[in-house]
């Protein structure tokens, strides 16, 4: 009846999953609850969970993205107090335990901190700055992020119910097999990926089409703002790599679910077959990461320097460059497979090559601050930490693309380094600098400047102090996931970067309070203007937060830098005498088939770990007719009348005079 | 409106004109016809990438028969050759509904849809067919790597065209109960796609896979 599952999968014998996850259930029945009471639910079902409004479902993803921060930097916290202690003892976390947090750090850190971060902030800005009123497809986007939400959530069960995968973040065979793993661990971790790699596929999709075909009049491909550019490249690379995860972890699957033969060791598997796949499309995922995060900088470096993006052009060739060439590289994951010298000489001649588009980038962006009157607010604090940080990170990723340093440096901490080094010191900066940057556009109201940048200084020195130490160990030979070691020479540099952890989550809670200050200073830090940094892209032409339907009038673009061409030529709203031209507005009405289709894929997904078949072909009817449902609507648009959007645009007009005003006579 | 767009078409301060071709005049957002299609085209892209995955995993393991029958032994060229036939004339068919549903014909758009779901249902009962009598004789999909990446990349096709039968009578349910309304029209054309996506594949599948594989 219930296949695999019985009360032994809850682990009662270990307090540490028991703990953390009753903490997670009382605050999720906590804040439910509270809702609840406070009749809030109505109001979150209609207006958020059912919203296919592309800035509410960025919103959403970029909070799933901070919740699942919090959970995997707990266990961040975790490992490094783990080695710092376990020198010559078996610290406090016993070694199944320990693999299970290694293994949850870096998927949930990549799949629901960094891909839903950078999802997010695309959905939010994207048709913003191409002056549109919503993404391509609005419904299927609600589904996407419903089904990456799935994914998050089967992660967090295994946390009580069973176990996680004690594999790594990518399961390498044959250890992930059903021999040497023969328990739900990685299946939670196959399954939860599966679904939400669908999710995210929707979500390339969506985004290529919206780039591609929905952009406002006047605006063509060489006057779209950078960060449409980088959401295009990562959105392409999402559709392009994707479908390769997706047929690898099903294989996966297949072997070990109806016992194929694609990467055991008996009957011809093949185990590195599984290295190629999985790493073709594995480095085009860190670009997919990273490309959106150089988006945010150039935003924010031309914004805060007052100037013009430097070498627009080379940037745009630079970005569709890496693109490409992402594709091109994916061995030097493993110059110790041993392909001979030739194929480990050519990718890391590819390896070496992706560093100069790279490199361009890093130029224009010091260029485009040369000579700029530049304001140190906390998102340009994130950019210029990033740049330092990112070429340190940059450098030794190119050393590691020689494969007579990677045979000596391979799987050891200096790996580690590196890695979180692109991660945090590229993507997760450039997330925290186009969060800084685009909260006000998303909520009306600036973020707490003060604790922004102690944030940023804590994050910063905290990082430097965690990594650093560890290129120290793996130059000193320490390899990577030890649960516990006798060399007396790593010790110290375990007990710094544990200090460091220290400096890293004060940064991490500092941007927690940020949030808490903010919000209840919202009124002093309103921004009435709609453009609170002085922009110059069109997410700024409309008030804060935009409404529905984003632009009263779809603007007219007449040339690179939109915004700004507009306000130099004082033909802003606020000044021009001329009432524009209001007309009735179609939006898509907001559907739960998003929500109800995600809760069906993660019955299924629960059932297939578990093996309860009949709740599979439940869930999967089940997911089938809200899809036939969703198909036989009738009416999924509703209009708002000229008269509607006339009275909302005038106000908002009117806010920005009356503040123009006060600034005239001050 | 007329005197904006007049200035918009002065306004080109960096003289890319005719460089860009018609990108001067980008029009504004592509009408909804234009932009389903074209997203659709996009997610027909990731599925032919997630089949390339599984045909270079069949190319790799082509040898892998661990002792057990290879493909030369286990084809039979006949049996595909119908498939194949099946498969294209449900192609010709399924063309034939969407010019059915664009001079909105309710009768024809039914009988050729019908009739590919026939076609579809026949291919899908040979492969059944021939999938069941693999297993029978020993060749099933656990018997070695071969065989496992064999009946991936068939059976992943199959399971496409499972969806896309699936899809082809909610699609003519659809049609009863709404009419040519131009959301169902759109949705014809993604499902006209889909369907000849499928049959693209299957040429691959037929090529790589039976044919070079009983040659070899």
């Amino acid at each position: 009846m219930l296949g695999k599952l019985s009360w032994s999968a809850i682990p009662f014998d270990q307090p540490i999953p028991l703990i953390a996850a009753g903490v997670v259930l009382v605050a999720i029945l906590g804040v439910l609850g509270w809702a609840a009471l406070k009749g809030y639910m109505p109001y979150l079902w209609r207006e958020w969970i059912t919203s296919v409004d592309h800035k509410r479902i960025g919103i959403m993803y970029i909070l799933l993205a901070l919740l699942m921060l919090l959970r995997g930097g707990s266990d961040a916290i975790m490992m490094r107090a783990q080695q710092a202690i376990a020198f010559q003892s078996p610290g406090y976390l016993p070694p199944e335990h320990y693999n299970q947090i290694f293994s949850a750090h870096g998927t949930i850190m990549i799949f629901f901190v960094a891909m839903p971060f950078v999802i997010g902030l695309m959905n939010l800005v994207v048709p913003l700055q191409l002056g549109v009123r919503d993404v391509a497809f609005p419904t299927l986007n609600s589904v996407g992020f419903w089904l990456t939400a799935t994914g998050a959530l089967l992660v967090n069960i295994s946390l009580v119910i069973g176990e996680f995968a004690r594999t790594g973040w990518l399961p390498f065979p044959p250890l992930s097999e059903l021999t040497y793993s023969p328990g739900v661990g990685v299946d939670y971790y196959l399954w939860s990926l599966e679904i939400s790699g669908v999710g995210t596929l929707v979500a390339g999709i969506n985004l290529v089409t919206t780039v591609l075909k929905l952009r406002t009049r006047g605006m063509t491909y060489l006057r779209m703002p950078m960060f449409c550019w980088t959401t295009l490249a990562s959105s392409l690379l999402i559709v392009a790599a994707f479908p390769i995860l997706t047929a690898t972890l099903a294989l996966l699957i297949l072997d070990r679910y109806l016992g194929f033969h694609f990467f055991t060791n008996e009957a011809g598997g093949n185990v590195m077959m599984f290295m190629n796949l999985i790493w073709a499309w594995g480095h085009p995922e860190v670009y997919i990461l990273i490309l959106p995060a150089f988006g945010v900088f150039s935003e924010v470096v031309s914004t805060f320097s007052g100037k013009p993006l430097f070498g627009y052009r080379s940037m745009v060739l630079a970005t569709m460059a890496i693109c490409i060439i992402s594709f091109m590289v994916w061995l030097h994951h493993f110059f110790t497979m041993g392909a001979g010298p030739n194929v480990n000489a050519i990718f890391g001649i590819a390896s070496m090559i992706i560093a100069v588009p790279t490199g361009v980038k890093i130029y224009n962006w010091l260029f485009t601050m040369y000579g700029g009157r530049i304001r140190f607010a906390t998102p340009m604090l994130w950019s210029v930490g990033f740049m330092v940080t990112f070429i340190i990170g940059g450098l030794t990723g190119v050393l590691l693309a020689v494969p007579p340093a990677d045979f000596v440096l391979h799987n050891s901490l200096f790996l580690v380094a590196h890695f979180h080094n692109v991660i945090i010191g590229g993507v997760l900066f450039g997330a925290f600098a186009g969060y800084t940057y685009w909260f006000p556009k998303a909520f009306g109201f600036r973020l707490h400047e003060g604790w922004g940048k102690a944030a940023f200084w804590f994050s910063l020195i905290g990082f430097y102090v965690t990594f650093m130490p560890l290129y120290a160990a793996g130059l000193l030979g320490m390899t990577r996931r030890m649960q516990h070691y006798d060399v007396p020479a790593w010790r110290p540099w375990m007990i710094i970067a544990a200090l460091g952890t220290v400096l890293l989550t004060t940064g991490i809670v500092f941007q927690v309070l940020q949030l808490v200050v903010s919000i209840r200073q919202r009124a002093r830090l309103r921004d009435v203007t709609g453009d609170p940094w002085d922009g110059r892209s069109l997410e700024w032409a409309t008030s804060s937060p935009p409404p529905v339907f984003n632009f009263a009038t779809l603007p007219d673009v007449r040339g690179e830098e939109a915004y700004w061409a507009i306000k130099s030529s004082g033909k802003e709203q606020t000044l021009d005498g001329n009432a524009p031209d209001y007309r009735d507005i179609e939006m898509p009405r907001n559907s739960p088939t998003g929500f109800v289709c995600a809760f069906f894929a993660s019955v299924t997904g629960f059932a297939l770990i578990w093996h309860i078949w009949w709740m599979v072909g439940a869930g999967l009817v089940g997911a089938f007719a809200t899809f036939v449902v969703f198909a036989w609507r009738d009416h999924d648009e509703y209009v708002i009348p000229a008269a509607e959007v006339a009275r909302i645009d005038r106000a908002a007009i009117a806010e920005r005079r009356s503040f123009a005003g006060v600034e005239g006579r001050a | 409106m007329t005197g904006a767009a007049t200035a918009y078409e002065d306004g080109d301060p960096h003289h890319l004109r005719g460089m860009q071709g018609s990108g001067v005049g980008h029009p504004g957002p592509a009408p909804k016809r234009i932009v389903t299609g074209y997203g659709f085209w996009i997610f027909i892209l990731s599925d032919i990438i997630m089949f390339s995955a599984l045909f270079a995993t069949y190319a790799v393991l082509l040898g892998q028969t661990a002792g057990g029958p290879s493909g030369r032994e286990l084809f039979e060229l006949r049996n595909v050759a119908i498939e194949t036939a099946l498969l294209l004339i449900s192609s010709f068919t399924c063309g034939l509904a969407t010019i059915a549903a664009d001079m909105r014909n309710q009768l024809w758009f039914h009988v050729t849809m019908a009739l590919t779901c026939a076609l579809g249902l026949g291919f899908l009962a040979i492969e059944a067919n021939e999938f069941a009598s693999l297993v029978a004789r020993g060749a099933g999909p656990t018997r070695s790597a071969f065989l496992s990446a064999f009946f991936t990349l068939v059976g992943c096709h199959g399971l496409h065209v499972f969806a896309g039968i699936l899809w082809l009578l909610t699609m003519m349910a659809q049609v009863v109960a709404k009419g040519f309304r131009a959301d169902i029209q759109r949705r014809i054309l993604c499902f006209a796609l889909f369907w000849h996506a499928l049959d693209i594949i299957w040429i691959a599948v037929f090529t790589m896979v039976y044919l070079l594989g009983s040659a070899s």
